[in-house]
């Protein structure tokens, strides 16, 4: 099976959700369907969940304390002696210190390494802007060998974690600290290089990947209202990217708005762009943060703060319809 | 091989390094040739359990060349061991050449992992040992750095996880040549002293003469067999050793002999058949 999609009453009823409540939950299973799975972190593993391999088998789960470049090269060499290697830490230190060590270890030996850190985006809330990886795709996408998978809820996060986990070599997972509405129900699977027609429309295809999917659910209601179909696109698979479904899509619609938690730097937008612009050149409209730092603050603040909010992406469609 | 045979073939691989530098064109000879004796020792010496004919082999120890600048005494010590042929040794540095500018371990069999970027060997090679510690043929992670590359601060972060952890299948080799690019590694910014650091940190140390045969596997073998902690053995070394006009000299970190200069070298090397 693929996905199955929940109705917003269902969505309701499961309530709010953290991406990151699937990661050690996830490898535990792995653990109990007889993977070697190792977990190695950064003395956070209760902020990522990853202690909670630990407390399945103290022995998979190494916590090289405050020291992420450490952290991925001890995970490179646990790969090098067969293990599935699953590194924690936040994304901002998870990728940005440790970037050469993802570069020129487990990328260029393409090692069986799952770069998974959490509190990605400006949705890490209160701890302000040097705690809000806002560059994380952007430069886990540069890197050859890396595929960059990036979760709409638990479910997606929980389908991430295991397609990284059976499929060998490099993978960059961006997990979020906030709670974040159930799209998808139970046993839904997600693919490499695929991606999710959430909803129809004609007049305008909206791409989006994490917590942006819920609030692009929102804006197509809102769009709705106003006579404008939009085309919701989960774009969870950034790297490979579905180019397939996203012609299919703007053909039909001729214009598109892409959302991200992230820089409009790099991340999915750039990316959706890359490809129209080589394959079916249409107008777009980028939805994420624009060219700034985050900032202390409560997360729906946040997120309306920096426009990336469902009324941003309301706005941004209605630009692109003018 | 005894100690006569084993510092043959340390001038062999010394041969070798100069011969394929020259003919690269660019590359690294003076850190190169300072480990020589130490790569004889482990390969030939038999302190590594290797087998040239099945470099996988899951029962082998692993050697992680950290210092990666390094890579022509590691592809002349492999090729000399039988990994591949050492006519494959005047490809270095080459479009289409296994034997990148840097070690490339998707490339070249007996490269355990690609190395290059300084400082994170000993990371890798801890997490290894770590994988390897309930493996019942107990192999032994040996991995070689440079004495500049201590400035490195992911070495430490290693070197605390690698104590903590009691890594004792896990080696870490330091040739200490004294020089970086840059000139004298004291000059720079001193990681001096070497061993009261890494013996703070809750290694073993062990201090050898890096061109001594016997001594080197006098402490090479006795770093493996620790068995409560694991083991740094800081080799003193000269850089270039071997070539006259090498020795000592900051300057040939990175530079190729030229043709005269290849000759010098090799006469110096006692390679009559030049």
């Amino acid at each position: 099976m693929a996905i199955t999609l929940l109705t917003p009453q269902e969505s309701a009823a499961a309530g709010n959700k953290a991406t990151r409540a699937a990661y050690g939950q996830t490898l535990v299973e792995l653990l109990g369907e007889g993977l070697d799975v190792y977990a190695v972190d950064a003395d956070l593993s209760g902020s990522t969940t990853t202690a909670k391999l630990g407390a399945a088998d103290p022995k998979r789960l190494v916590n090289v304390g405050i020291a992420e470049q450490n952290m991925i090269d001890v995970a490179a060499g646990l790969s090098l002696a067969g293990k599935v290697v699953f590194t924690g830490s936040f994304a901002v230190f998870g990728t940005g210190r440790a970037y050469d060590q993802i570069r020129n270890t487990v990328c260029y030996a393409n090692l069986n390494v799952k770069v998974a850190p959490t509190h990605a985006g400006v949705s890490v809330g209160p701890d302000g802007g040097s705690h809000q990886m806002l560059e994380d795709i952007s430069l886990m996408r540069g890197l050859p060998n890396m595929r960059v998978l990036v979760p709409a809820d638990y479910q997606a996060a929980r389908s991430a974690i295991r397609l990284a986990a059976t499929t060998p070599g490099p993978f960059y997972i961006r997990l979020g600290r906030a709670g974040v509405p159930a799209v998808y129900a139970q046993g839904s699977q997600l693919e490499l290089g695929g991606s999710a027609i959430l909803r129809e429309g004609a007049d305008v295809t909206i791409a989006a990947c994490g917590l942006e999917v819920a609030q692009a659910l929102k804006a197509a209601d809102a769009l709705q209202q106003e006579g404008i179909e939009a085309e919701v696109i989960d774009m969870y698979s950034i790297k490979p990217l579905d180019g397939a479904t996203l012609l299919e899509s703007v053909r039909k619609t001729g214009r598109i708005v892409t959302a991200e938690e992230h820089s409009i730097y790099g991340g999915l937008g750039s990316a959706v762009a890359e490809f129209l612009a080589q394959n079916h050149p249409c107008p777009q409209r980028f939805v994420g943060v624009k060219d700034s730092f985050g900032t202390s603050g409560g997360i729906d603040e946040l997120l309306a703060k920096f426009e990336l909010d469902a009324a941003a992406i309301v706005a941004a469609v209605k630009a692109l319809c003018r | 091989m005894n100690r006569i045979e084993l510092e043959e073939q340390a001038r062999r691989i010394r041969c070798d390094i100069v011969e394929m530098l020259a003919c690269a064109g660019s590359g690294h000879p003076g850190g190169s040739l300072s480990a020589a004796d130490i790569m004889t020792a482990l390969y030939f010496g038999g302190v590594l359990k290797h087998d040239p004919a099945d470099p996988k082999d899951p029962a082998r120890d692993r050697f992680i060349l950290s210092k990666g600048h390094a890579a022509p005494v590691l592809y002349a010590t492999l090729a000399n061991a039988g990994y591949f042929d050492r006519s494959e040794l005047s490809t270095l540095r080459k479009l289409g050449s296994r034997l990148q500018g840097h070690p490339d371990c998707l490339k070249l069999p007996g490269v355990e992992v690609s190395t290059g970027s300084l400082g994170q060997g000993l990371s890798i090679a801890a997490g290894l040992a770590l994988g390897l510690q309930d493996d019942p043929a107990a192999p032994t992670v040996f991995t070689l750095l440079g004495d500049g590359e201590l400035q490195e601060g992911q070495v430490w972060e290693a070197a605390m996880f690698a104590a903590h952890r009691k890594l004792s299948n896990l080696v870490a080799i330091v040739d200490n040549n004294q020089l970086q690019i840059d000139g004298c590694i004291d000059d720079v910014c001193s990681p001096n002293s070497i061993a009261d650091k890494f013996l703070a940190f809750g290694w073993k140390v062990i201090e050898v003469d890096g061109h001594d045969m016997d001594a080197l596997l006098l402490a090479l073998n006795s770093a493996k067999a620790c068995d409560d902690a694991p083991v740094c053995v800081l080799a003193h070394t000269v850089k270039g050793k071997g070539v006259s006009f090498m020795e000592g000299q900051a300057g040939w970190h990175g530079k190729a002999p030229n043709k005269e200069q290849l000759a010098v070298a090799l006469a110096d090397l006692g390679k009559k058949e030049a």
